[in-house]
């Protein structure tokens, strides 16, 4: 018998239109230890988790874990299973992702884990840092969890993956894009985030149509995302989203915009919500796309 | 001046990483994180004393000394919070401190890739590590006068 993890009733979650996506410090101080529940961190710094982390969490690495070491993709449905029976990762067990910057890392590892169908899978609202500047404990240890059994499931890319020939396709129907990075990497000014290596792009601009929303403005200071209501206000009151509206988000390489995705399609309920990876790494690289800028001429 | 040449301290470091196994590469990372020297007094707390490497993605600082016998020896503040960076710097206290100017200079800008390191460690943050060497080298330079 699954044993089931309780949602985090907090009042500010109840708002959000999948509550049971997000649960609070608190209430993750207070359920380390349920059977059931995993805890998963994924950062940015590859090395942060070695220097302490959350008592009991397993370490999932964006890089050498959850990508393929050869092709741009992500691991395929044996490398997924392989990595969380390593884990003691059953098909059942509640996730709980958290991650510095944000949380970016762990809503793209949630994001990719969505891709395999993983049905529970959770963020900590405002990550690491959150955790840390309450004075919560971290530990160095490394736990021991026995193998579990996660069965090959084939990866399902269609329902929240968008890729290129997707979007030139989004294009041609007007349907709306989100361009999530910084103000001056969707002007063209910037190829890269400010203070980032201005590299891995030969074009500067943003995919034709789209909207620039930083991913930034769902956060708050502390990292948490800001209520159901803030995030109805930026999404459909400036931006002008509707329910059901066929939505594709992008960045630079797909992990700011997983942040976005988790805000529409997690926490507002748009049914319709794609992250595209490849970003602008591979739409500023691609040879004849379409792009706009809205300042000089920016060449890589 | 040779370029090319890896400085024997660095290229000790270089060849303990490439021999081991890539699971081991970030602990190794994680141990020379470990190792950066304290910053001395008369740079504690004085970052303006310092250069920022902007290209590195947490606040990164460096200085480089050179002593009446041409031998360098680098500072650097880092954050704890930024443990892939602090390694490169630990990686660049223990290979080049004690390295003469002319040697610091020659080192081949992409010595990571000899120590496996861009298996393990993605192309932005190994960037990073380009920026510092390309600023020390800069600095060097400037000390060393025209």
């Amino acid at each position: 018998m699954r044993p089931v993890v309780e949602r985090d009733p907090a009042e500010k979650l109840r708002a959000y239109s999948h509550p049971e996506r997000l649960v609070t410090t608190a209430w993750l101080a207070d359920h380390l230890h349920d059977p059931g529940l995993v805890v998963a961190e994924s950062d940015e710094d590859v090395l942060l988790y070695e220097t302490g982390h959350i008592p009991g969490a397993v370490k999932i690495d964006w890089l050498n874990d959850l990508n393929d070491a050869v092709t741009r993709d992500y691991v395929d449905g044996e490398g997924f299973a392989l990595l969380l029976s390593s884990k003691g990762v059953t098909r059942d067990t509640t996730i709980v992702f958290y991650g510095d910057k944000s949380n970016w890392w762990a809503a793209y590892a949630l994001w990719v884990a969505s891709l395999f169908g993983h049905a529970d899978a959770r963020l900590l609202d405002g990550g690491r840092q959150k955790w840390i500047d309450e004075g919560r404990p971290l530990t160095t240890e490394v736990p021991e969890r026995e193998p579990a059994e996660y069965p090959v499931v084939e990866r399902d890319d269609k329902a929240i993956r968008a890729f290129r020939e997707d979007v030139l396709a989004h294009i041609a129907t007007r349907g709306r894009l989100v361009d999530v990075r910084s103000p001056q990497e969707y002007s063209g000014e910037l190829l890269a985030m400010p203070d980032y290596p201005q590299e891995g792009a030969l074009r500067g601009g943003h995919i034709p149509g789209a909207a620039n929303v930083p991913w930034k403005r769902a956060a708050n200071d502390d990292g948490t995302f800001k209520t159901a209501g803030e995030l109805r206000a930026i999404y459909e009151g400036e931006l002008g989203l509707a329910h059901g509206d066929d939505v594709i988000a992008y960045c630079r390489i797909g992990e700011r915009s997983s942040h976005t995705w988790f805000v529409l399609s997690q926490l507002l309920g748009f049914p319709q919500v794609r992250n595209y990876d490849g970003s602008w790494v591979e739409w500023g690289n691609l040879v004849r796309v379409p792009i706009e800028r809205s300042a000089g001429t920016v060449r890589g | 001046m040779t370029v090319g040449a890896v400085p024997v301290r660095l290229q000790e470091v270089v060849d303990e990483f490439a021999d081991l196994p890539r699971e081991l590469r970030l602990e190794a990372l994680l141990d020379y994180s470990r190792r950066v020297p304290p910053l001395p007094a008369r740079l504690e707390g004085h970052r303006d004393a310092m250069e920022q490497v902007h290209e590195c993605q947490t606040p990164f600082f460096v200085a480089s000394e050179v002593a009446d016998d041409q031998r360098v020896t680098l500072w650097f503040d880092a954050p704890p919070e930024a443990p892939t960076t602090r390694g490169f710097a630990g990686i660049l206290a223990g290979g080049l401190n004690g390295a003469t100017v002319g040697e610091v200079l020659a080192t081949p800008d992409g010595f990571w890739t000899m120590m496996g390191l861009h298996e393990v460690v993605s192309p932005l943050r190994l960037r990073g590590m380009t920026a510092i060497l390309a600023r020390v080298k800069r600095q060097l330079r400037v000390q060393a006068g025209p």
